[in-house]
């Protein structure tokens, strides 16, 4: 888990290191390149130099998916409790807020895709690392019955390198087999459902919902698996093969059908959505 | 008779001390044909006294020193006592025969079911073959198969599970773990034929989950179940392995604990001292809850049983509303 957050806490940190003084560049973690903020946005905050993919978070993601001005948020009444009277739960979702100005690791929603109305739900890395709990699990599950119900496609993006939430024990945990059970129902009903995955998504995620997609996508580079690499490099006390655990790893050994850069993501969607839906 | 344990745990060791006391006493009674029953009467009640005061405020940490037990029954030693007749099965017909699983045809009371279960092994050599209980993707694709012809018999399945987690392993994540275990839980959400879950030891975070979804579960009295080991916890919550007591208490991951969260259904009572003291009894109580839920599972139609079972899960999250 430490790993993961190293990750992330370097994303943050760098970027505010190069940041702070204009607050015009960003040093790419992968080249070293020096990219011009703007230039980066207009990017979709991939880097032109090396094509290194930098975390966005759900609303920017929302907002490069869908057809413009077409999300519409499902309004959500829960918010996390501490169940288990955790320690320091509290603080970790308050700033987890403050931070990702989100109140939890996921959206949902509903808008369109080339004109093609779709369910969608995104879980957001910088939020507790996306890691799945009680609203997370609910919100999935709520967005998985919407598009059954509303026989629309389900589009759910993952960022979720925490897995299933520590702080939630063992609740966090039968979120798996509770989105699990909906995706289920959602294929019975012979409904679409597409995964994307993003940087990370590991464990208790991977092992659930982001791996059952009909059709599974993910972003180059890409951290995804089911153990953290940490956990295994200390379980077998081997070094890890080059690029363990990317994307393309994954892609090589038949875990998804198709790498795909961030700005080819929507006329891929587009593209799929009209070989794969009746009508129009 | 007391048979004299091979490993005990720290808190176990007043209660060895007394049955060896008692061993002892017994031998040399009947060495010397002197008669001590008196003695030994005096000594077993003050054994049960010892055990009962010791059992009855178990921490949470020790609840997991006994879910790890060596001499913890494991699931196919149970099936032994439990089921009348036992055919393992082998293979997942895509890559291997994982040893960390096994399952298989069992008959129950005349009832025939399919039996799976997490396996890790009693000695050095045999936890090197069965990984100790640590499966790779082809062991849950094992289950999976055997859940398929589960449902094509009308056969209820009936899972044991008994393990660390699923293999961290550079083999396990080129063959798709999370794969295997994310297709297991869909399959099980929607498998059309009833399916029991007995964490009888360790329940591992989702190699635990990979076959124990279903539409009870039962844990075993002493039975852990958590998202993540003790030791992980205390690793990331207070940067010290060595906090795992604290760690076990957060966490939440007893039989007790699962049951006020509305998690599991039912815990089976395990003999004085735990299931490792005596086995044929433990056996014997899971028997009973499986032969029991079984014929309440079996009064409901298919559509009910699926109905159901998606409720339960449907239902679990515990939130505040804004
Ligand atoms: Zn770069």
């Amino acid at each position: 888990m430490g790993w993961f957050e190293r990750t992330y806490n370097r994303i943050k940190r760098s970027k505010k290191k190069v940041d702070i003084p204009d607050g015009l560049w960003t040093k790419c973690i992968k080249c070293g390149e020096i990219i011009y903020n703007k230039k980066l946005e207009e990017n979709l905050r991939v880097c032109p130099q090396c094509g290194y993919h930098f975390y966005i978070g759900a609303r920017k993601r929302l907002e490069i998916t869908l057809d413009k001005d077409s999300f519409r948020e499902y309004d959500s009444v829960i918010t996390s409790d501490n169940p288990l009277n955790f320690p320091h739960y509290e603080e970790k979702l308050e700033k987890s807020r403050k931070e990702t100005g989100l109140d939890e690791a996921a959206i949902i929603g509903e808008g369109r895709i080339g004109g093609k109305s779709i369910v969608v739900g995104v879980t957001d890395y910088g939020f507790m690392r996306g890691s799945m709990a009680s609203v997370v699990g609910e919100r999935i599950t709520e967005a998985v019955e919407k598009a059954i119900e509303k026989r629309y496609p389900l589009l759910i993006i993952s960022g979720s390198g925490g897995g299933a939430r520590m702080q939630e024990g063992m609740i966090s945990l039968m979120q798996m087999a509770k989105t699990s059970a909906a995706i289920a129902r959602l294929k019975r009903e012979r409904l679409l459902y597409l995964s994307l995955l993003t940087h990370a998504t590991m464990a208790g995620v991977m092992a659930s919902f982001a791996s059952q997609g009909d059709i599974i996508l993910a972003e180059p580079g890409a951290l995804l698996g089911f153990t953290g690499p940490r956990v295994i490099k200390q379980t077998i006390r081997q070094q890890l093969p080059p690029g363990f655990q990317s994307s393309e790893f994954l892609f090589k050994h038949g875990m998804i059908d198709l790498i795909v850069k961030r700005d080819e993501i929507r006329p891929t969607l587009i593209k799929i959505l009209n070989l794969i839906l009746p009508g129009f | 008779m007391v048979e004299r344990s091979r490993y005990y745990l720290d808190f176990e060791k007043p209660i060895i001390e007394l049955e060896q006391k008692i061993t002892e006493l017994e031998g040399l009674a009947k060495k010397e044909k002197l008669d001590f029953k008196e003695e030994i009467k005096i000594l077993q009640s003050r054994l049960k006294n010892l055990k009962e005061s010791i059992f009855a405020n178990l921490t949470p940490w020790q609840r997991v020193q006994l879910a790890r037990h060596p001499e913890r029954p494991k699931p196919l030693q149970l099936a032994s006592f439990i089921f009348e007749d036992f055919l393992l099965l082998h293979g997942d017909r895509l890559y291997g025969d994982d040893q960390a699983i096994i399952g298989g045809l069992a008959k129950i009371e005349n009832e025939g079911i399919v039996f799976i279960g997490h396996q890790k092994g009693k000695s050095i050599k045999e936890n090197l073959s069965r990984n100790f209980g640590m499966a790779h993707p082809e062991g849950y694709r094992k289950a999976s198969r055997l859940m398929s012809l589960a449902e094509k018999f009308k056969k209820p399945v009936v899972t044991f599970i008994d393990t660390p987690g699923a293999y961290p392993g550079i083999q396990a994540e080129e063959r798709g773990q999370a794969e295997a275990i994310a297709a297991n839980l869909e399959k099980m959400a929607r498998l059309e034929t009833p399916i029991l879950v007995i964490v009888t030891g360790e329940g591992g975070s989702g190699g635990a989950l990979g076959i124990g979804v279903g539409d009870r579960i039962l844990m075993l009295e002493n039975a852990i179940y958590s998202v993540i080991s003790p030791e992980g916890c205390a690793a990331i919550l207070w940067k010290n392995q060595e906090k795992v007591e604290e760690a076990a208490e957060a966490l939440r991951l007893t039989s007790q604990d699962l049951m006020k969260l509305g998690l599991i259904e039912e815990i089976i009572p395990e003999p004085l001292g735990g299931a490792h003291k005596d086995i044929e009894q433990t056996a014997i109580n899971i028997k009973q809850a499986i032969i029991r839920n079984l014929s309440e599972l079996k009064d409901l139609t298919l559509p009910e049983l699926l109905e159901k079972r998606y409720e339960k899960y449907r239902r679990i999250g515990k939130f505040k509303r804004k």
